[in-house]
């Protein structure tokens, strides 16, 4: 195992290349998620306000 | 008109897309998750280590997919971008925007891993050489349009613009990958080939190959599921939009509603 990990001598540049890889995409993969429920959230808000102007006199 | 244009033509309708999107998006990301798996563990596992580059050349595999990306993506939001100017197709606009912070994030992992391996092999994490320059020029392709279409208030005007802008980076993408053949620089020259014969062993391949599915596959996940977003956005006053929002589990129940 921790020859595996020591990649001969390459260990740190191997596994922050690999790193960077997953963090990069992990973080592009939420970013929709977060889009999406922001979107909602405000169309969610400006619903509540036009309803709340319909009903007061 | 025949089946095929009148599905294109549905296809065009944001809430079909939308609905359509969201059933795929799930087995996009599920497979690209298990053949990324697969082709990571292939990768930093069952390959033998180079010759040359010891256990080194490992960076291939997160390396060279992203940088095939980094052009594919482009190539596909070129081509996007030159339907949503041509017959502004408000989906193309939709999908070329919206591949462009994906393209970003694999030319920026293609910039980063390039420069760590870089340093072991050639000594330096960066030199002004032609491939090198021509992919950081890339990113800034990228970055451009990315920030153009956030730049304009009207959402479809800033796409056209942004379209624009797109088209004309498409220059770039010849420079990018003949930049190793048509200038003498410290980057390798190209090993894996789609005609003819492949300069890497079949041990070292399938991984590659593994990778760059799983790369395409993630590409198109995010894709939709960015596309999905943006089209709520843009849509925001239509009913459909307004049934999805209304239909949220976690929506608050106005006092006044």
């Amino acid at each position: 195992m921790a020859e595996f990990l020591h990649m001969g001598g390459y260990g740190a540049y191997v596994w922050a290349a690999y790193a960077v890889f997953v963090i990069v995409l992990l973080a592009d993969a939420l970013t929709p998620l977060w889009q999406r429920r922001n979107t909602l959230r405000e169309i969610d808000a400006r619903l509540s306000r036009e309803s709340n102007r319909k009903s007061t006199p | 008109m025949s089946p095929l244009v009148l599905w294109f033509h549905k296809l065009g309708s944001p809430p079909y897309f939308y609905r359509l999107a969201g059933r795929f998006l799930p087995w996009l990301y599920a497979i690209a998750l298990v053949t990324g798996a697969v082709g990571l563990y292939g990768g930093l596992a069952v390959a033998p280590a180079d010759y040359q580059q010891g256990d080194s050349f490992r960076m291939i595999y997160v390396h060279v997919p992203c940088a095939w990306m980094s052009l594919f993506v482009y190539a596909f939001m070129a081509a996007n971008s030159f339907v949503a100017l041509v017959w502004r197709i408000k989906l193309s606009e939709t999908l070329a925007m919206a591949s462009a912070p994906v393209g970003a994030a694999f030319t920026f992992v293609t910039l980063i891993t390039g420069s760590l391996w870089g340093k072991p092999m050639w000594g330096t994490w960066w030199t002004w050489d032609a491939r090198l320059t021509s992919e950081l020029v890339l990113l800034f392709l990228y970055l451009g349009v990315i920030g153009l279409y956030h730049a304009i208030e009207d959402a479809r005007q800033a796409a056209r613009a942004a379209a624009f802008l797109a088209l004309i980076g498409v220059v770039n993408l010849p420079i990018v990958h003949y930049s190793v053949v048509w200038w003498n620089t410290l980057h390798q020259g190209q090993t894996v080939s789609l005609m003819g014969q492949s300069k890497i062993s079949s041990s070292m391949l399938w991984p590659l190959l593994t990778m760059a599915f799983a790369t395409h596959v993630y590409f198109f996940a995010s894709l939709l599921a960015r596309a999905r977003a943006a089209l709520l956005a843009l849509e925001s006053g239509k009913d459909w939009v307004r049934a999805i929002a209304l239909a949220q589990p976690g929506r608050e129940v106005s006092a006044h509603g």
